[in-house]
């Protein structure tokens, strides 16, 4: 009996020696925890302020027009963002066009073919795809992909397609090896382990028994795959799709080395041109603090903020909305 | 043929078709690991540690590069870690099914995809403006806001996969919050969390848009954090570039530095995150 009356007098002890420390520190510590929480909506809030900020007198000097003019002439001085906006669109699509049926493919090897012990060596290689540096990317694309594109890819294409009218307009100009479509088949190597990773994911949420009753009434592999599990996920492999686009619209130094850095508009895929991205990259040494050119790169860079936000945004809004229920 | 083999047959091609998807990206990443080592690994020597840039032909290395990367990795990490560290416990001890937290981690992830080249011209115009230049300052916060994303997630990742009980525990006890995340929380998730910053290491270390217009590269000796500074990833783009074949050689051999470094973090931090889940 006293032994236990001891306990709880010790266990109030406890208790009041804790409450003083707690009374003063907790509060701080909640707080920090709180701002940090709040840093994260600021810093956010404060990088599109400032982007929107510093690009102001570009969209006041062009006006609106801006926004889809395709002249960029820093010697002028007329700028107009048309020309990155459709290569970065451009590039970024070509990217998931090329990425997608990949991914579809690794994702089925991933979760239906391989052997249980190979599963997850083989998924972190993909995903080592995704560590390696865009720089890497960029150097591998410059020195290896674009000297054999132009060797053994382009020749063959713009003989064989070029003359076809309407598709054909795709494959012209001289085989250069850098160029829209190099950019689009480097970054669908890039964001191949993102897409190909949420796949995984989601196609594993897949409650085991819908899939079962499709075996169970004869499907195939192959059918399960189709006809069950991607539709079961279908929402959040949108969202991943739209991750992987978001990715590769503001991908910079791989798309630096291997587009071309053209500032004109061409319909082929062989022609060199620009991203938004890789527009500030190249240009912005050439830019002095207070210029016009550099105020519309911040315009630019404001676009691309916007453009990407919208993107991710609606891939993290699939992605949720499908994983919670 | 019968609708059964049909079916069959699409099935084997399928997959045949898949298997070789899967084929092609591990010789996509053999090919790019191949190019770096046979062409970086002839241009590793001790003078790429020992020496610093220097004009084509004067037998330069990259020790600026390296020691400046190390340096404002290091002070980025330094930055980034307490308030990803402590964004992260928000989300996951306070914010878990509130307004506020589902806002914050959705910021938090579209930061984590933003891209990174509007960080660089974002800490361009919060600093490097102002101050009136480039400097390894400006780098290092620039690449602080991309380490912060990185390590909320892993953090607020790896805590909730601590048991509610074990808090519930040390409340009973009438351990305030702060003991009970630092003491207990914290130190369940511990491996998980140093995962998270290795990681976020891994994905600053390679980044080079970020640094074009903060630190902007340097080719003297410079430890001065409020001078242009210079960084592996920056001289790569410089040297890779150059017409130089001395140069670009240097570039390949930059490159092979960081992958390698950046490829043993990521298969440190996955073992390490594979074990714990």
């Amino acid at each position: 009996m006293a032994a236990s009356i001891s306990g709880t007098e010790a266990d109030t002890a406890l208790i009041a020696a804790h409450k003083p420390t707690g009374r003063i520190s907790d509060p701080i510590f909640v707080g920090l925890l709180w701002a940090s929480g709040i840093f994260v909506l600021v810093l956010l809030g404060l990088i599109i302020a400032m982007l929107f900020e510093g690009g102001l007198p570009a969209l006041r000097e062009f006006g609106i027009s801006f926004l889809w003019s395709t002249t960029w002439n820093p010697v002028t001085e007329r700028f107009g963002a048309g020309v990155m906006v459709f290569g970065t669109v451009a590039s970024a699509v070509i990217a998931v066009i090329v990425a997608l049926p990949l991914s579809f493919g690794i994702a089925f090897f991933l979760t239906e073919i391989a052997p249980g012990p190979l599963r997850r060596p083989i998924g972190v290689a993909v995903q080592l795809l995704a560590a390696i540096p865009s720089i890497i990317y960029g150097m591998w694309g410059f020195f290896i992909v674009v000297p054999l594109i132009a060797a053994y890819v382009q020749p063959p294409l713009i003989e064989w397609l070029g003359p076809i009218p309407l598709l054909g307009a795709l494959f012209q100009g001289p085989p250069l090896g850098a160029g829209m479509l190099t950019a689009g088949l480097i970054l669908a190597l890039m964001i191949l382990p993102f897409i190909t990773a949420m796949f995984v994911e989601v196609l594993e949420s897949v409650p085991p028994m819908i899939k079962e009753s499709a075996y169970g009434v004869g499907a195939t592999t192959y059918e399960v795959y189709r006809n069950v599990s991607v539709p079961y996920g279908r929402t959040a492999m949108v969202g991943a799709v739209m991750l992987g686009l978001g990715r590769a619209l503001g991908e910079t130094m791989a798309v630096t080395f291997v587009i071309g850095n053209a500032t004109r508009m061409s319909a082929s895929l062989f022609a060199p041109g620009a991203t938004i991205a890789s527009t500030i990259a190249n240009e912005f040494p050439e830019a002095s603090i207070g210029s016009l050119k550099l105020q519309a790169l911040l315009q630019l860079g404001f676009i691309l903020f916007v453009i990407s936000f919208i993107v991710l945004a609606l891939s993290r809004l699939l992605v949720r909305s499908k994983l919670k229920g | 043929m019968s609708s059964l083999a049909r079916r069959r047959t699409t099935d084997y091609a399928v997959k045949a078709i898949s298997t070789g998807f899967a084929a092609l990206s591990l010789v996509l990443l053999a090919w790019i690991l191949w190019t770096l080592l046979s062409r970086g690994l002839p241009a590793l020597g001790p003078h790429v540690f020992t020496n610093i840039t220097a004009p084509p032909g004067a037998g330069g290395g990259l020790l600026n590069a390296i020691v400046g990367s190390l340096i404002q990795i290091g002070v980025a990490l330094v930055i980034g870690t307490p308030i990803g560290l402590m964004c992260g416990t928000f989300l996951a001890e306070n914010g878990r099914g509130t307004q506020i937290g589902n806002v914050v981690r959705f910021v938090n992830d579209v930061l984590l995809s933003a891209p990174s080249i509007l960080i660089g011209l974002f800490v361009y115009q919060l600093l490097v403006v102002p101050f009136g230049g480039f400097s390894g300052w400006a780098g290092s916060i620039a690449l602080a806001i991309l380490v912060i994303p990185v390590v909320v997630r892993t953090t607020e990742d790896m805590l909730a996969l601590v048991p509610i009980g074990l808090r519930e525990a040390a409340f009973a006890l009438g351990a305030p919050q702060w003991k009970v995340v630092t003491f207990i929380t914290w130190r369940a998730a511990r491996a998980g969390i140093v995962t998270g910053i290795l990681l976020a290491l891994a994905r600053a270390a390679g980044e080079t848009a970020p640094l074009l217009f903060t630190s902007l590269g340097n080719n003297g000796w410079s430890l001065n954090m409020s001078a242009p500074m210079a960084s592996l990833p920056i001289a790569i783009y410089q040297y890779a570039a150059s017409p130089f074949e001395d140069w670009v050689a240097l570039a390949w051999a930059g490159a092979l530095i960081i992958t390698v470094g950046v490829l043993t973090l990521n298969v440190l931090s996955r073992l390490v995150l594979a074990k714990m889940k």
